[in-house]
């Protein structure tokens, strides 16, 4: 049945050699676990790319009960946390997976830097890397001001404050973030959330998708 | 006509080009405005408030007064309550705000024990002298905010933040 829907499709818009040249590629011994176990320490970026997936998923069904407002964001979180069924898991799985993603970009950076593989000719994938890195790290900070509680209100003003530390812009740039010059409140709360859901991830999956085409064209980096 | 000839193809790349540059910022200049509208927005300063700490009781020693005001967060209206630490020099009131120059944690007088006469920061040590003056070798970068303050009937009234005029 499933073959015969793929062979239908096939034959009309001919997309073996599509699928075959995303997915259909040889994993090198000196990469595989399997061959070498320490050759594990090459998972991190896919784990890292995989809890990416979980974030994005588990986000998209958090904003189905979260409001991005002072009066109500907590309380929604409180609710989609203990009223709705699996609320505790599908919040939790975007809590833990927030640290989880940090630790994993950082031993995928770990990995790359001590495996040399930023030389030539892949300095460019890893100045896509860093930038993935700041993107991600930005996604930890404005997500932690969005329930709204004493911790993350606090958190974020001292954040914004080492914002507006940056030399002659570091004003702007705190107003930019606050959406104020001296209150955190409201309009804070509606950028964060616009930052964290629309134009952070938008900047993620480019990113993400100038990682992965330099990968496939340059190859993983041989071994030690 | 001129040794530059512009060649049809030229021609149909530059317009192609400006007139998609025109869309392009059509597009974009009122997102961009609509961003940055908090940065060019126009604050007037604020009233002074009072408060119900009487001015006789004001000693040379910072005391913490608190005052409440209704305060304008874009659609959001909201009663708020501040403090300062208000003391006398002289006959002069002194008021200063809480908010630490290093982070923006509460700074509280004498919070270091061991600092009697001294401002101090608990969340990363920072101290000031009593005028606000921010001790070298701890993380503030600079002195301490100032608050207009004025006397109303006998009790404090608390105005504008500015920076600092005493030290």
């Amino acid at each position: 049945m499933l073959n015969k829907l793929y062979d239908w499709v096939d034959e009309r818009l001919d997309i073996t050699p599509i699928w075959r040249d995303i997915a259909d590629h040889e994993v090198p011994e000196h990469v595989n676990p399997a061959h070498h176990f320490s050759a594990f320490v090459y998972c991190f970026g896919g784990l890292t790319f995989f809890i990416t997936v979980i974030q994005i998923l588990s986000g998209m069904f958090l904003t189905m009960y979260y409001v991005p407002d002072i009066e109500n964001a907590w309380q929604s979180v409180y609710y989609l946390q203990n009223e709705v069924a699996f609320g505790e898991i599908v919040r939790g799985m975007h809590h833990w997976g927030a640290s989880l993603v940090v630790v994993m970009i950082f031993l995928h950076t770990l990995r790359v830097f001590f495996t040399g593989s930023y030389k030539k000719p892949r300095e460019l994938n890893w100045v896509v890397g860093v930038l993935l890195f700041g993107v991600i790290l930005g996604l930890s900070f404005t997500g932690y001001l969005l329930p709204w509680d004493m911790k993350a209100l606090f958190a974020t003003k001292v954040g914004i404050e080492i914002a507006a530390s940056v030399p002659v812009i570091g004003e702007t740039i705190k107003i930019l973030l606050a959406g104020d010059s001296t209150i955190l409140g409201a309009q804070t709360l509606t950028r964060f959330f616009a930052i964290h859901v629309f134009f952070l991830p938008a900047a993620l999956l480019g990113l993400l998708a100038a990682h992965f085409i330099m990968i496939r064209r340059q190859g993983i980096s041989g071994p030690l | 006509m001129s040794n530059n000839r512009v060649s049809r193809r030229q021609f149909l790349g530059y317009t192609l080009t400006g007139v998609g540059g025109f869309m392009a910022a059509g597009m974009l200049m009122p997102m961009v405005r609509f961003a940055v509208d908090p940065i060019l927005q126009q604050h007037e300063g604020g009233d002074f408030v009072l408060t119900d700490q009487a001015v006789a009781d004001i000693t040379e020693e910072p005391v913490r007064v608190d005052f409440s005001f209704e305060q304008t967060d874009a659609w959001y209206v909201s009663e708020v309550t501040n403090s300062a630490w208000v003391y006398k020099e002289g006959d002069k009131l002194i008021a200063l705000s809480p908010v630490c120059k290093h982070l923006g944690c509460t700074v509280n007088w004498a919070g270091d024990p061991e600092q009697p006469t001294q401002f101090f920061c608990p969340c990363h040590a920072g101290r000031y002298e009593k005028n606000g003056q921010n001790i070298p070798g701890t993380p503030p970068l600079g002195p301490l905010d100032e608050y207009e303050v004025q006397e109303q009937d006998g009790f404090v009234a608390i105005g504008a933040v500015r920076d600092n005029t005493l030290v």
